[in-house]
């Protein structure tokens, strides 16, 4: 596979929150509008990237059978190193993505490109994949929170579109995560299909 | 000739139900609750439900034709008539129009359609519509007019409702803001603010009536609801005053509604007479505790709705006999 | 160059060697941003008193916490109150209010609460300068800051009257906490700096 495959492979065939549906957890939680889903999906790409990237260059000085805690380290690391640069540097991001940053190390798209991709491919094919997953990522949870913002508020990006009196609140708390996620996936599926 | 001779399986008697049937039996058994509630809330009333029930056919027919495109029509089978009503119901008669609407939508597009139409959907579509719309405009939801404004819609005058009395003694932890309640008798008939179809308990007990009178439901889930509710509140009452007394709880909000017609909906409640009693006594259980401690002041929805989404579980473990079905040694 | 295999000693060395570098590199980045961090907690502290006090440059004094949990945060230009109320509807509403010399309330912020949304959590706009339920410039000692269905003079917010009872409480307990506080340790330069007004 050509990088740019495999960089295009993360955005459209295999999008992590419409089609492989890695990483629920932030994607219903930090989604509440358009910014903090795609805050959260560039803090995602960020530790993705370096943490594809450290591992394919180490790959081989791990033994097989601890690969996964060596692993864990390396992405934990890169995860705190993050939540302490944003705390420091972009409070407002900080504020507004809060428990979601540290939960980030959880979030399987991270192991699970480690473990599927960069522990077998090259460090330049790996960076690629961490860019075409982090993307395809930030895209899932930029439109998300776009249509939950939109619907919630009648805003986009903080644009008001129509008064916040008619925004449907619902879609702003968690259960209109769960509508809107659900009702996304069947659209991309459809136009999949077609 | 040739077609008039259907050879099909087992079984070969019918006994004469039909969706159609039931479903215009549940509508009739709620003509004493419309009834009510019109002579309460007079215009205010007439507009949500025509609203509602309007709404809610036409969404049934848009999605049926242009997103699902199926053939056969389902929108005279009474079913969205039903769903629809069930809606209007549960709201203030003061709503604006562009919330039922909204509601109408998400009751039949999100509750029923998606799901693949009438008899696929796991939740009372009625009941989606109303959790969504309480908690996307828990304003609109949650302020109620005062019952015998005859001739007034959005300009109704409100006034708190007896669960809004009942949580704020709660909250507060002063038991004399309950003496603030209604007289049991004004909230028996219905001189209580509300939504529409709730306020009246005992129209709504006469539909009850009518709907075991003509086999539509069988006695198992309003009685083990009510009965439910009576006992834990009862004893929570005596426990401490705090908590209001069982005869309020059963005839405030959308208790008897809930109990008699949303919670008994054929669809989404089990079959079986012990799986009825389990998830009755569930509901009850669940209200009381919602009422009691949640966030709002109503747990009536919410409690079916929860069980609603039990009642696969139920079904799995409290299986009906089949008919000729021989007995296991 | 070829995988390690799985001994135990490799193993050992692999992990020891990883943890040891990643500690590394973590109390490198955490001794940069230690400075930055702090700065911003102060910052967004004298922020919010900034904010409730309607001021641009002021000075806070070390912040007297008293014994019901209230922090008063005495300044040259008002005094910031931080008080707090448990029985909103969902929990405790944490407030801060800045008084000016007369005990007129300038702002307030609401810090932390676990109302509905939609409808207690509106409490963070609903009393502001404009808004329906508006208190800025008055003056708990004078005004009857309760909601109107208890005789008081804020309309509360539609359909919470709790949440809005509770925030009240919480203002009130910050004047309290204030009129408690100042009275034997009114300072004369909290006086002059307000002259200007």
């Amino acid at each position: 596979m050509s990088n740019l495959k495999v960089l295009m492979n993360g955005i459209i065939k295999e999008n992590p929150t419409f089609v492989l549906l890695l990483g629920m957890c932030p994607t219903l939680g930090t989604t509440s509008s358009a910014f903090n889903g795609m805050s959260m999906g560039l803090a995602t790409t960020a530790v993705l990237i370096f943490s594809n990237l450290i591992i394919s260059l180490i790959k081989n000085l791990i033994p097989d059978m601890v690969r996964i805690p060596s692993f864990i380290v390396v992405i934990a690391s890169l995860v705190t190193i993050l939540q302490m640069v944003l705390q420091a540097y972009v409070p407002a991001v900080y504020a507004s993505l809060g428990l979601f940053i540290p939960l980030i190390v959880v979030n399987c798209i991270i192991l699970g490109r480690a473990e599927a991709f960069a522990a077998k491919n090259g460090p330049v094919a790996s960076i690629c994949d961490g860019i075409g997953m982090g993307l395809g990522f930030t895209l899932g949870l930029t439109s998300l929170g776009a249509v939950r913002e939109f619907l919630g508020t009648g805003k986009i990006f903080d644009f008001a579109l129509f008064p916040e009196d008619y925004g449907m609140l619902v879609f702003v708390l968690a259960p209109g995560a769960f509508i809107a996620l659900g009702y996304l996936i069947a659209i991309v599926n459809k136009l999949r299909k077609a | 000739m040739a077609n008039k001779l259907i050879v099909s399986l087992s079984p070969h008697v019918h006994s004469g139900d039909s969706v159609q049937k039931n479903m215009y039996g549940v509508i009739i058994a709620l003509v004493p609750a419309l009834l009510a509630s019109l002579a309460f809330f007079g215009l205010g009333a007439a507009v949500v439900t025509l609203t509602s029930v309007a709404a809610c056919v036409f969404f049934e027919w848009a999605i049926t034709k242009f997103i699902l495109k199926r053939e056969k029509m389902t929108i005279l089978d009474g079913s969205a008539i039903l769903t629809g009503l069930l809606l209007a119901f549960n709201l203030p008669s003061n709503i604006p129009m562009w919330i039922i609407v909204i509601g109408a939508l998400v009751a039949i597009g999100i509750g029923k359609m998606t799901f693949g139409g009438l008899g696929c959907n796991p939740f009372n579509p009625a009941l989606v519509g109303r959790i969504f719309l309480l908690i996307s405009f828990p304003v609109q939801m949650t302020t109620w007019p005062v019952p015998g404004q005859l001739t007034s819609y959005l300009d109704a005058e409100t006034a708190a409702t007896p669960l809004s009395i009942m949580s704020q003694a709660l909250k507060s932890g002063d038991a004399s803001i309950l003496s603030q309640l209604p007289q049991s008798m004004d909230m028996l008939v219905g001189q209580t603010g509300g939504s529409m179809g709730e306020i009246s308990a005992i129209a709504l007990l006469l539909g009850g009536a009518f709907l075991i009178w003509k086999k539509i439901i069988t006695w198992h889930i309003p009685v083990s609801i009510i009965a439910t509710v009576f006992v834990l509140s009862g004893l929570m009452n005596l426990a401490n005053p705090v908590f209001a007394g069982p005869v309020s709880q059963l005839l405030s909000g959308g208790l008897m509604l809930g109990a008699i017609f949303m919670a008994t909906d054929y669809v989404t409640s089990p079959m079986s007479h012990k799986g009825q009693l389990i998830y009755g006594v569930a509901i009850g259980f669940l209200t009381v505790v919602i009422r009691s401690f949640g966030a709002y002041p109503e747990g009536m929805s919410f409690a079916i709705f929860i069980m609603n989404a039990f009642t696969p579980l139920i079904n799995t473990y409290c299986k009906p006999k089949r008919f000729g079905e021989v007995v296991k040694k | 160059m070829k995988k390690l295999q799985s001994t135990l000693p490799n193993m050992a060395i692999v992990l020891t060697l990883i943890s040891v570098l990643a500690g590394g590199i973590l109390a490198f980045v955490n001794g940069m941003t230690k400075g930055p961090i702090e700065e911003i907690k102060a910052k967004t502290l004298a922020d919010g008193i900034k904010a409730v006090l309607n001021a641009d440059d002021l000075n806070v004094e070390e912040p007297v916490t008293l014994e019901n949990g209230a922090v008063v945060y005495k300044t040259d230009k008002g005094v910031a109150v931080q008080a707090s109320d448990p029985n909103g509807f969902g929990g405790t509403l944490v407030v801060l209010v800045g008084f000016d010399e007369s005990g007129a309330i300038q702002g307030y912020q609401v810090l932390e609460h676990a109302e509905t949304p939609g409808l207690g959590a509106k409490s963070s706009f609903w009393f502001q300068k404009g808004e329906k339920g508006d208190i800025i410039g008055k003056n708990p000692s004078s005004n009857n800051l309760t909601v109107s269905k208890d005789g008081g003079e804020v309309d509360a917010i539609t359909a919470s009257t709790i949440t809005s009872r509770a925030f009240l409480r919480a203002v009130n307990a910050a004047y309290a906490a204030l009129s408690g506080n100042t009275s034997d340790a009114q300072t004369g330069a909290t006086q002059q700096a307000n002259t200007n007004e």
